[in-house]
């Protein structure tokens, strides 16, 4: 028997079509790979091999009877931040201790009633707070990815850490995940893996433990752009549970690939480029507009005057909306509760001991930006601030420009446990320099692998878009996959 | 803007989480290193700049005023630490 | 928030007297109004009172972890239309905000409410005080400040248990209305007033069923008092007050506590107190004195709400006719101010009162609505939605008696008979033989047999006219009260020859 995990979402699709293999037979594969890595990376924090093989079984039988649905029998691992139904789904995070939710997701109901099979839960930073996966609970995911000739771990990326380990290891086909700074695209970068932020509206956040309300999106981390394309058309949809969910038709995603971007306007934004810049991400970033051009697009320069502003605007702006989303967290109602001498004691103890380092950061940073006398100075500051990101944006595309191409990381996957980041905080946060402007406009950006650094780690470049204009990403990270190759991590675990 | 250490204490209190002297201490570092990387937004003229309230410029949706859920109290405490007869428990509050 | 403005003059009559001089007592009311709807605010469970633990709770009023709140419309429309019966302006963008604070009967760890932008903004409602001992009201004007939506919480229960409180959130998420008041009350018998004034016009709406014993109004009580002529004094807020009654018992109390402080030379702290109706006063919540600090923010899980006038102007053409419009017209029919305020006090009295005044001489028929009906209503303890006598019964009767067919005396006796064993009125009479004598030979014969019986009278008539009405009292008794009075009269008069 060949390897079954080595196939794309799009091959083992066409194998499950033609019956060449069998959904149990493929997801079985999937379990042995699981047992064999999960060990070593801490990719995942719950399995469910039992529903998984129950799942597969029923797709076979839909294949059997030509019901088959766009994703049938494709084993999936879903990020612990989505609700799954009496399954773990705690966030990474110590106060849900034994959370099983009586409810599923929107976006996973859409997987599985696409006929998708669940693996298990992915490891995440704590309530997607994090860079590096180092926030978790459960402890860091390895990634798999080594530097050339050594055996150091290196971080997977964050918060959808254990998604990108996952797929990249082929320990999944293809998983969930979220971004709020650049939690699908970071980790994507630093795993060799594509990872696409749809446009804020396009997935529905019900369901899905929020983190900061205006800035969570889910999207997929997938092997290529194509599989990215096929998981998205699935977890999009409109939802009349969420009020922010979009009232727009998903389109078919997959028929965009392969066009043409000849004539396409790719716009260069000159504040992407900052002082001290990797010249390794330099020169990617270099040879991914040569790539474009190569293809018939036309680069022009761009500016977004307000980009470095995004990061600090976003730095209010999450925790603030975090400090109130965890708010539920008390002990009262699921997760751990530890006693206290009153109701207020056992609330502060619960929390205390629930939250982990970074999540009690970004509450205090948050509850101190929203407190009295501040809220104007801060969070009222940062939401106007990001409204001229979001006008930059806008006047770019109103020129014409059809997608704007960046860098997707600052560096490639560092080192678990890298003193210079545990020391500072905002250090962490900078890995999000390139990727938070998406979030704050709410529009879709893709990280695509784009080649190896010197040290032989993946290195990616991300695409953003119009809003609601998922295809173009597509379609133009498609001709970069073209080019670059596909990039795979040695077998070390 | 910085903070000390009352003012850390303050916000953990209203943010309900006991921290102890020393992690106040902590946390006055980091959120002064935070605050002091926001700081760079007084850069920023937003005078006469809307707040953005939404990404997305769309109506909001809104039900129907019909009765679609409830009579499930046994799937509401399911996971409480706590309860009794569909009741949620919480050390006695004193009003 | 808008500053406060003063927008009385100080009136002598409503001072308080105290050992240093008079006082001026000044209330603000914030009412929580429960929005009348099937279901929540933000979820599709239901409203209805009285449910097991924890039944009419969804996932999102449980705050499970990535539940999100869609807005009930009719809850919105509930809103604009009892801010177009406050005379208010309405709000065509309005903002939903968080509201921060931990409380175990708050599963988000946050209320949503309305802020800085609600839904409604500044209204009037005009009450009328009194009546006084010469039976007259006075008209006071309550500013409205605003009105906003927001979710109630749920409930703890503290006696369950020895050391744990019980949390049950089938309360969790229904809409209320909070309804805030300009300081612009002067006594209690004010502010009892306006919160009679409010309930009846909710009612009125539909927005409200105004059931002030299951929770669905209440009020939070700003009270502070001032020498007169000076500014606005610290006020303190006596919270969740269930009761018109007590209201007015906690304002009383409340208003001396503060004057004796200050004539002691105290000063009053600001603070958020409680009315133990059992005690009759109020006492300071401790527990809730740690300061507030809430947070808020615009809920990021809901975008703005917004509409457009023709929406306004369609719930505005659907609106019923409200008290104030109600009174103003059964006033120009010709009713007292007594009338028209007893009967606009419930809109289904209201609705009675028109059904049997339709064709019918307005006064008559509400005096036999409230004297009658009502009374009766009252004596059997039942409220006019119970009432056995039907407006269509009534207004027979009226008809019996406009027609001559039988006497005021009688119809008396025929409501009392409707009243406890139904039927048509009509018929009862021609039944039981209640029809008005109108035979004047009949009426002669009597007249004539009284006469004949008391010839002193008949004597003491020529000096003092008015005796001539013991004659036709004797009459009508002898004929059972079915002969008809202004015959009796007629012939009385001319037999005894008095004008």
């Amino acid at each position: 028997m060949t390897d079954l995990t080595a196939l794309t979402i799009a091959e083992a699709r066409e194998k499950l079509r033609a019956k060449e293999i069998s959904a149990v037979e493929l997801t079985d594969s999937y379990i042995a790979a699981i047992d064999a890595a999960n060990g070593a990376l801490n990719a995942y924090v719950a399995l469910t091999p039992e529903k998984a093989r129950e799942m597969a079984k029923a797709s076979d039988a839909k294949y059997a009877t030509g019901n088959a649905g766009a994703l049938e029998g494709i084993p999936l691992g879903i990020k612990d931040l989505f609700g799954t139904m009496d399954v773990h789904t705690q966030a990474a995070s110590h106060i849900l201790d034994g959370f099983k939710p009586k409810y599923e997701s929107t976006v996973t109901q859409n997987l599985w009633d696409d006929g998708a099979v669940m693996l298990g839960k992915l490891n995440m930073d704590e309530f997607a707070m994090g860079s590096s996966n180092e926030t978790s609970y459960y402890g860091p995911t390895k990634n798999p990815w080594r530097a050339k000739d050594s055996n150091v771990d290196l971080v997977p990326g964050g918060s959808s850490g254990g998604s990108a380990a996952a797929v990249a290891a082929h320990i999944c086909a293809g998983a969930t995940a979220t971004d709020t700074g650049g939690s699908i695209r970071q980790p994507a970068a630093f795993t060799g893996t594509v990872g696409i932020k749809p446009t804020y509206g396009r997935c529905s956040r019900w369901g899905v433990a929020a983190f900061a309300s205006s800035l969570d999106q889910a999207g997929p981390i997938t092997r290529d752009v194509r599989d990215a394309a096929i998981m998205l058309k699935s977890m999009a949809s409109v939802d009349a549970k969420d009020t922010t969910s979009v009232d727009l038709p998903v389109p078919d995603y997959e028929a965009a690939l392969g066009g043409s971007v000849k004539g396409m306007k790719i716009g260069i934004p000159a504040e992407y480029r900052m002082d001290g810049m990797d010249p390794e991400i330099v020169a990617l970033w270099e040879q991914g507009i040569a790539w474009l051009k190569d293809a018939g697009a036309e680069i022009v320069d761009i500016s977004l005057p307000n980009t470095k502003y995004a990061l600090p605007a976003y730095y209010i702006v999450a925790p603030a909306e975090a400090s109130s989303n965890l708010a539920r967290y008390d002990g009262v109602k699921y997760g751990l509760r530890v006693p206290g001498k009153d109701i207020t004691d056992m609330y502060e103890q619960t929390r205390a001991a629930g939250f982990g380092a970074e999540v009690k950061r970004r509450i205090m940073i948050g509850t101190y930006v929203l407190s009295a006398g501040y809220y104007d100075a801060y969070y009222l500051k940062a939401q106007k601030v990001r409204t001229l990101i979001k006008r930059d944006f806008e006047n770019v595309f109103a020129d014409g420009v059809d997608a704007i191409l960046t860098p997707a990381t600052p560096s490639a996957a560092f080192g678990i446990g890298d003193q210079d980041m545990k020391a500072d905080p905002v250090k962490m946060y900078l890995n999000d320099v390139f990727t938070v402007t998406v979030n704050m406009a709410g529009l879709p950006g893709i990280a695509v692998p784009a080649g190896l650094s010197s040290t032989g780690l993946p290195l990616g470049l991300q695409l953003i878009g119009k809003p609601f204009d998922e295809e173009t990403l597509f379609k133009t990270a498609g001709v970069i996959e073209q080019a670059a190759g596909k990039f795979t991590a040695d077998k070390w675990w | 803007m910085s903070v000390d250490t009352a003012t850390v204490k303050r916000v953990a209190k209203l943010a309900r989480i006991a921290v102890t002297d020393d992690e106040a201490k902590n946390l006055e570092g980091e959120l002064n290193t935070i605050l002091g990387f926001v700081e760079q937004l007084n850069e920023v003229d937003v005078s006469n700049v809307e707040p953005m309230v939404s990404v997305v410029a769309v109506d909001m949706k809104k039900r129907v005023d019909e009765v679609t859920d409830g009579n499930k109290a046994a799937d509401i405490v399911a996971n409480a630490p706590a309860s009794d007869e569909n009741f949620f428990q919480v050390p006695k509050v004193v009003e | 928030m808008n500053a406060l403005v003063d927008t009385r003059t100080t009136d002598a009559k409503r001072l308080i007297p105290g050992a240093t001089g008079d006082w001026e007592l000044i209330i603000g009311l914030e009412v929580h109004a429960q929005v009348t709807s099937q279901s929540k605010l933000f979820s599709g469970s239901s409203t209805q009172f009285g449910a097991e633990p924890n039944a009419n709770v969804s996932l999102v009023d449980a705050a499970m972890p990535g539940m999100l709140p869609v807005i009930n419309q009719e809850c919105v429309a509930q809103a604009v239309r009892t801010g177009l019966g406050l005379k208010a302006k309405i709000n065509k963008k309005s903002v939903f905000d968080r509201k921060n604070y931990f409380y175990p009967d708050l599963p988000q760890g946050y209320q949503i409410s309305q802020f800085q932008q609600p839904i409604v903004g500044e209204g009037t409602v005009h009450i009328s005080v009194g009546p006084d001992k010469k039976g007259n009201f006075e008209e006071v004007e309550v500013g409205i400040e605003r009105l906003h939506l927001e979710q109630d919480a749920g409930k703890s229960m503290h006696d369950q248990h020895p050391t744990m409180s019980y949390v049950d959130l089938n309360r969790s998420g229904v809409a209320l209305m909070e309804i805030v008041s300009k300081p612009d009350m002067r006594s209690s018998d004010e502010a009892k007033a306006y919160v009679t004034k409010l309930r009846q016009i909710v009612r009125y709406l539909g927005t409200c069923d105004g059931n002030m014993d299951e929770g669905s109004m209440r009020a939070d009580v700003n009270v502070s008092v001032r020498r007169p002529g000076e500014g606005f004094g610290t006020r303190c807020e006596i919270k969740n007050v269930n009761s018109i009654r007590f209201m007015g018992q906690a304002i009383e109390y409340e208003a001396r506590r503060q004057i004796a402080i200050l004539e002691d030379g105290g000063s009053i702290d600001q603070e958020t107190r409680l009315f133990d109706p059992v005690k009759g006063e109020t006492r300071s919540m401790r527990s809730k004195e740690e300061a507030h600090d809430y947070r808020y923010f615009p809920d990021p899980d809901l975008l703005p709400l917004e509409f457009d006038d023709a929406y306004i102007e369609a719930l505005k053409a659907d609106l019923p006719e409200l008290p104030d419009e109600k009174r103003l017209r059964f006033l120009e029919s010709g009713l007292s101010a007594y009338d028209a305020n007893v009967l606009i006090s419930e809109k289904a009295i209201a609705d009675y009162f028109e059904k049997v005044a339709e064709g019918r001489e307005a006064k008559q028929a509400a005096n036999w609505v409230i004297n009658d009906l009502l009374g009766a209503l009252n004596k059997a303890g039942q409220g006019i939605e119970e009432t056995p006598v039907t407006p269509q019964q009534l207004g027979t009767i009226l008809d019996l008696i406009k027609e001559g067919t039988i006497s005021g005396k009688i119809a008396k006796e025929l409501f009392e008979i409707v009243f406890n064993e139904g039927g048509d009125p009509a018929k009862i009479v021609e039944e039981r033989g209640m029809k008005q004598v109108t035979d004047t030979g009949a009426i002669e014969a009597a007249v004539d047999e009284i006469i004949a019986a008391n010839p002193e009278k008949v004597e003491q008539v020529k000096e003092k006219p008015a005796l001539a009405g013991w004659f036709v009292g004797q009459v009508m008794k002898s004929t059972g009260g079915k002969a008809n009075p202004q015959a009796v009269q007629q012939l009385v008069k001319s037999k005894l020859g008095v004008e």
